[in-house]
């Protein structure tokens, strides 16, 4: 083992730390407009995106990857990037298991907020911003970071049809050339926890401080 | 766009794809069953075993939950196969499985157990039943039917994450997909047809958990309520 290898797994790393954080930032944004959609007072729009959660969480990763790697060629996109790929599968699923907690978070905030905003006189979209989403994003922190821990998880098969770069695709590069398994799945292995571990850690502590009252 | 799609030529390989299903599905139902057992033991251990026994499952829990399912599964297969343990890829996969499920299990069963009231136990135990009977009565189906719909949504997820295993040369639906790639080059179509195929297997396997539920837990459809 020489310090080559250990460079090629930190830069896998790396890639899947990028590869996480777009997916955190892109499938946030969709995650938000899905969680408003399926409370939507329109009843068409609340039934179409319920469909598409349903849809999304009944197919697996590795299937919604290919979908997107072979998709944009066949609309006319000359040759397609693989983080490009990774990055657009990871949206559709981060935004419809980020849509879907986020709608139990904002129906948790009490009926009377609801109503108590209304009869204040706002509209619609003022008793979203300033009393509904402030409550509900309280609520939504700590099973948030909770699914960050499956973004980065799942961030691994990202290697396998679409073919991009992150950490465990240079552990098996690695040991194609070494064969060593146990050695570089193991630091690749050690290399997830490290990321993973924290937010965990963190996701219970913020569940904790949260529950203080129904202790 | 001026793509003509061609699921015909796909469609002409169904008996691929039917024995890929069939796979899926025998690997999904082995891990399921024999993860249920060994991350409600280990939900016992972390509950009520010695101090040693608690730290051991909570590092397992801790460090499964944390690492991806494909690095486990290289881990497991490669690095038994390194040390010239030739097992079938089968039960490779399906031990790769259960690793994996049985931590999610155990955490799912101890917050379960964690939810049966302690006057509940000892009422038990009044009553003169014995240790195993307080065990399988009043703590493990109680809890189990009160973790029910987390296990049985975890469980659609173990038969999808399945489809990572073909990585490591499991010839499981999407596995034996790639030779209907590389013999019709259709492969937009193909990730289509393994879309709907999975889509209909995630929905046989919630009627599939749906009716258990009827069959386990009557208790609740004779008294209408919940425990």
């Amino acid at each position: 083992m020489n310090m080559q290898y250990i460079g090629s797994l930190l830069q896998g790393l790396w890639g899947t730390v990028l590869l996480s954080l777009l997916t955190f930032l892109f499938g946030g944004l969709f995650g938000l407009v899905i969680a408003l959609a399926r409370i939507s007072p329109l009843r068409v729009v609340a039934r179409v995106t319920q469909a598409y959660i349903q849809f999304m969480q009944g197919l697996p990763l590795l299937v919604l990857m290919g979908l997107c790697f072979y998709g944009p060629s066949l609309m006319g996109m000359q040759s397609v990037n693989p983080l490009f790929a990774a990055t657009l599968a990871m949206t559709f699923y981060a935004g419809a298991y980020l849509g879907e907690i986020w709608r139990g978070c904002l129906e948790a905030v009490p009926k009377s907020q609801w109503e108590a905003a209304e009869c204040l006189g706002l509209s619609r979209w003022q008793r979203m911003r300033l009393v509904i989403l402030p409550q509900g994003l309280r609520l939504a922190t700590p099973p948030t970071v909770g699914f960050m821990v499956q973004i980065v998880k799942n961030t691994s098969v990202a290697s396998l049809v679409v073919g991009y770069t992150e950490l465990s695709y240079n552990a098996k590069v690695l040991n194609n050339t070494t064969f060593q398994p146990f050695l570089y799945f193991g630091l690749a292995g050690l290399l997830y926890f490290a990321v993973c571990y924290p937010l965990s850690r963190q996701a219970r502590k913020l569940e904790r401080k949260l529950n203080v009252s129904r202790r | 766009m001026n793509y003509e799609f061609d699921f015909g030529a796909v469609l002409a390989y169904w008996p691929l794809f039917a024995e890929g299903a069939w796979v899926t599905l025998r690997l999904a139902f082995f891990a399921t069953i024999i993860g249920f057992v060994f991350g409600t033991l280990c939900a016992i251990a972390r509950t009520s075993g010695p101090t040693w026994l608690q730290r051991i499952v909570a590092g397992y829990v801790e460090a499964i939950r944390n690492t991806p399912l494909l690095i486990q599964s290289y881990f497991l297969i490669f690095g038994m196969a390194s040390i010239g343990l030739r097992l079938p890829i089968l039960v490779g996969a399906t031990i790769a499985l259960v690793v994996n499920i049985g931590a999610y299990t155990t955490e799912i069963m101890r917050a379960g157990i964690d939810s049966i009231q302690p006057g509940q136990v000892e009422a038990a135990e009044c009553l003169g039943l014995s240790r195993t009977q307080v065990y399988l009565h009043v703590v493990l189906r109680p809890a189990m039917e009160r973790v029910y719909p987390s296990l049985a949504s975890q469980y659609v997820l173990l038969m999808l994450a399945s489809s990572i295993l073909s990585s490591v040369g499991v010839e499981e639906l999407f596995g034996i997909s790639n030779r209907v790639q590389s013999d019709t080059f259709r492969n937009f179509e193909v990730f289509v047809v393994l879309g709907v195929v999975y889509l209909a297997l995630s929905m046989l396997l919630r009627v599939a958990f749906w009716l258990l539920n009827l069959a386990l837990f009557t208790r609740r459809r004779k008294l209408g309520t919940p425990i």
